[in-house]
């Protein structure tokens, strides 16, 4: 980890006795995008101010290249940030805007930046028009470039699509990604959205109740997740009780046993909480869990079901004409993820 | 670290030292002689029917007050809001005038119109051939005459404002659940508008509580309490001026506490989206042009004294004394105003006293604004109280404060002999304006997006860079409004002046008492003229979006 340039020890940060942010160590690599990804409530938006230095941690360092900056007023700290409303200065035009954070180079200079940042977020030649008479995706556009014009150590987004249109968020979605490769940055940002973390982050840090779930990158959180937060969390699944058996198998039901990845540690007969992606179930006719479909969501070619057998529910994918709803079907699943039950 | 000072505690302190101890200092020197404590004041006070008598028509003055404008000013509202009738958007906005007419030059207006050598009595002469006064303009009538035509237009302004808030759908509901029109206004609308009614009489009973001008210009033998305070401070009597000064201060405080009592907790004006109802068109043309009758009628009686003032500011020294309308008419008397410095001085006076006086709770207001918004002092709630209490303190409650606070000299007590310096009476129109400087500057805060703040601090925008390019930027219309409403009042001022000015210091509304007492009213209205026009134009600038 010694290329790593932002990095977080320890963060911790409470308010009135309640932990927004618990005890949480990061390490951001130089030039990549980490995603906070988390419900809300979850403590991301409390470590992006933290990380900002709009507010202080209790207790824990944040590092920069090496240098501790905890104690660092915001003023001082080189962050750029883009708010959730952008935070526009409304009586600036675009381009006072952008160059409000240059304040000591010259002239010209300034107006050579200003240029930079504007056409590296494809918004040449918007520098005289009035901030508010612009669009929500233009307005996060420029918020974007005057984080950028004073070429901040790191960059901090918040929720940064949130406000936009959902047709527009795919297309400013890859903007904002190109934008930050080019500018090369290291960036933090925080999203309750999966999609939005997948598709910008490089790598993707899950939190829920201001406890770290889980760091990595896109595949390895859908694939491996190490909790059941984040298995249900990232992605669809459906969790189920079950019993671990002999052989790597788990019981879901009377005589109804799947493959599945089981905890070593535990013994057989252990109770588990059981995920399962609808994508690893399918409709059988040989042995399965027996069921009748209580509903059925189109989605194009292909359709959600969902198949009730006792208290048991599980979804699964599968193309539109496979089943209808008030049918008895059998289903069985091809890789599912057991994880030691909670009490 | 050191153990840091709780935030807001400096501001706490200032400001608890302009609005607060001088009024304590009052307090204390009522019950306290040569000899030490002593209840012998306030028992003379309980005694002399003199005394007791002008507190008590000081409460009923006020109340009538109440009654009388407000059984002006709703009506009226409603005429302007919910009836529909040609052209009647200009004199909906005319009748909000006497609101920028400062309360001397509304006396003297009055005075040139109604008074026994006024207009009308000069016509009245001439039409019946009369040889004597038709009438006096003296008493307790004339101060209520005063007061209802002065004071109907926070009724009428804050009732509009209420009406425009009502939604039409509970209107709609009413109707169709069997209430005629005047069943609806009466169990439907009246309710809807009696926090708003509620909020106008106790600006309306506080303004007639303090008021001074009318009483001092018209009472004659008539005292209320505010002309009996500023007779025994002038009689040399200062024991039983703070007396008087501190039983002033606790109905002004029991009138707001009482009044505070009668407002509901409800917010219901909020309920529903407040789409009011359309105005109604009167469809019968009888109606309509009665409706037109009446807003154009009122109107231009209420603008009647304005025009009296322009009148008579041409009017050249002792030319106008029998005659229906004066013979004869010059600009001399305006020229006298810039020429003479006799007459130059005042105004000059007036405009930099005001101008200072304005600037100083501006940034005493961003300061407040700052820490009670933004920076969330744990003070917030002591410091946004202190900033509301001059406003229940009558003027003159606070010139005597002001005026024993500071003709001593006790650095460590936080005293200085202030008294009869260019600074006491910027200083008294200020601690006046700062209710409310504070109250818009900080409304304008509290509608500031925080994160901009933050997004410039992120930006390494220093402090003061943020708060000058910034925030004041942003909060100037609220700035403007504020202060423009401030500069007015300060400009006009009468009833704290006329404790505390000197020869040197004497601001426009000391000199037009002056020019009156010399009989020459042409001088007076063209003072008059000028000060209701910068009043005019700082409200237009600070009502500009």
């Amino acid at each position: 980890m010694s290329d790593s340039f932002l990095e977080l020890d320890s963060l911790t940060k409470s308010f009135d006795g309640a932990v927004a942010v618990g005890n949480v160590s990061l390490r951001v690599p130089r030039g990549t995008v980490l995603a906070l990804l988390g419900p809300s409530g979850s403590g991301k938006t409390t470590m992006l101010r933290l990380l900002a230095g709009f507010e202080q941690p209790d207790s824990g360092r944040v590092l920069v290249d090496g240098s501790d900056v905890t104690a660092l007023p915001p003023v001082e700290r080189r962050f750029g940030m883009v708010f959730q409303h952008y935070a526009l200065f409304p009586h600036l035009n675009v381009e006072e805007n952008v160059a409000f954070g240059l304040t000591d180079v010259s002239r010209e200079k300034r107006a050579e930046r200003v240029a930079e940042v504007l056409s590296l977020v494809d918004m040449d030649g918007y520098a005289d028009r009035e901030v508010t008479a612009l669009s929500g995706g233009q307005q996060q556009r420029v918020a974007v470039a005057r984080a950028l014009a004073p070429k901040p150590r790191v960059l901090l987004l918040d929720e940064p699509l949130s406000n936009l249109d959902p047709g527009l968020r795919e297309r400013t979605r890859r903007e904002l990604r190109s934008a930050l490769v080019q500018a090369g940055v290291t960036t933090v940002f925080v999203t309750h959205e999966q999609e939005e973390a997948f598709a910008l982050g490089d790598r993707i840090a899950v939190l829920n109740d201001g406890l770290l779930e889980q760091v990595g990158s896109a595949r390895s959180l859908y694939e491996e997740p190490e909790s059941v937060f984040v298995a249900t969390f990232v992605g669809r699944a459906s969790t189920l009780s079950g019993i671990k058996t002999a052989g790597g198998e788990v019981r879901i039901a009377e005589s109804v046993s799947w493959n599945a990845e089981v905890p070593e540690d535990l013994g057989e007969g252990a109770p588990v909480t059981v995920v399962v992606r609808p994508e690893a179930v399918s409709f059988t006719d040989g042995p399965g869990l027996e069921g009748s479909v209580t509903e059925c969501r189109y989605t194009g070619a292909r359709a959600f079901f969902t198949v009730s057998a006792g208290n048991l529910s599980v979804e699964l994918e599968a193309p539109v004409d496979s089943a209808s709803v008030g049918d008895t079907v059998r289903i069985t699943a091809s890789r599912v993820r057991c994880f030691r039950e909670e009490s | 670290m050191t153990p840091k000072r709780p935030r807001g505690l400096l501001l706490t302190i200032l400001l608890s030292w302009m609005v607060v101890f001088p009024i304590a200092l009052v307090v204390v020197g009522a019950v306290r002689g040569d000899a030490g404590w002593t209840l012998e004041y306030v028992a003379t006070f309980a005694r002399e029917s003199r005394e007791w008598g002008a507190l008590w028509n000081s409460i009923w003055i006020s109340v009538a007050s109440v009654l009388l404008a407000g059984s002006i000013g709703v009506p009226l509202a409603f005429v302007f809001e919910r009836l529909e009738f040609p052209g009647r958007r200009l004199p909906g906005a005319l009748v909000a005038l006497p609101a920028v007419l400062p309360p001397l030059v509304g006396v003297i207006a009055f005075m040139f119109l109604y008074g026994e050598s006024g207009f009308v009595a000069h016509a009245l002469r001439a039409v019946l051939n009369l040889d004597g006064d038709p009438w006096r303009l003296r008493g307790w009538g004339a101060i209520l005459l005063v007061h209802a035509y002065s004071m109907y237009v926070y009724f009428y302004l804050f009732a509009r404002a209420g009406l425009a808030k009502v939604d039409s759908s509970m209107i709609e509901a009413a109707h169709s659940l069997g209430h005629d029109r005047w069943g609806t206004l009466r169990r439907v609308t009246l309710p809807l508008l009696w926090p708003q009614i509620g909020a106008a009489a106790l600006l309306t009973f506080m303004t007639a509580l303090g008021s001074f001008s009318a009483p001092y210009v018209f009472g004659g033998g008539f005292r209320v309490m505010t002309t009996q305070i500023v007779a025994s401070k002038l009689n040399g009597d200062l024991a039983m001026s703070l007396v008087e000064t501190s039983a002033l201060a606790c109905v002004a405080l029991a009138g707001l506490v009482l009044f505070r009592r009668t407002q509901t907790q409800r917010s219901v004006a909020a309920v529903g989206k407040g789409i009011p109802p359309a105005a109604h068109s009167l469809s019968m043309p009888l109606a309509r042009w009665g409706a037109a009758v009446v807003g154009w009628g009122f109107a231009v009686l209420l603008l009647l004294p304005h025009l009296t003032l322009l009148v008579v500011s041409f009017v050249p020294v002792g030319t106008w004394t029998t005659q229906a309308i004066p013979p004869e008419y010059t600009l001399a008397n305006y020229g006298t105003l810039v020429s003479d410095p006799v007459r130059l001085r005042p105004l000059l006076n007036s405009l930099w006293m005001a101008g200072a006086a304005t600037i100083a709770a501006v940034t005493l207001a961003l300061w407040v604004g700052r820490t009670v918004v933004q920076r969330r002092a744990r003070l917030r709630n002591v410091i946004e109280t202190l900033t509301t209490v001059p406003w229940a303190v009558p003027g003159t409650v606070l010139a005597i404060a002001l005026a024993t606070a500071f003709s001593v000299r006790a650095p460590w007590f936080g005293r200085w002999v202030l008294v009869g310096t260019a600074v006491i009476l910027p200083l008294a129109y200020m601690i006046r304006n700062i209710p409310i400087v504070c109250g818009s500057v900080v409304a304008g805060f509290k509608q500031l997006d925080p994160s901009l703040d933050e997004a410039a601090a992120s930006l390494g925008s220093s402090r003061w860079r943020t708060i000058r390019r910034i925030t004041v930027p942003l909060l100037r219309p609220a700035i403007l409004a504020g202060g423009a409403l401030a500069f007015a009042t300060a400009l006009g001022d009468f009833v704290t002046s006329v404790v505390l000015y000197t020869y040197d210091t004497r601001p426009i509304s000391i000199e037009i008492l002056s020019a009156l007492r010399e009989f020459d009213i042409g001088v007076a209205a063209a003072y008059g003229v000028v000060l209701m026009s910068i009043s005019a134009v700082a409200m237009a600038v600070g009502t500009k979006r």
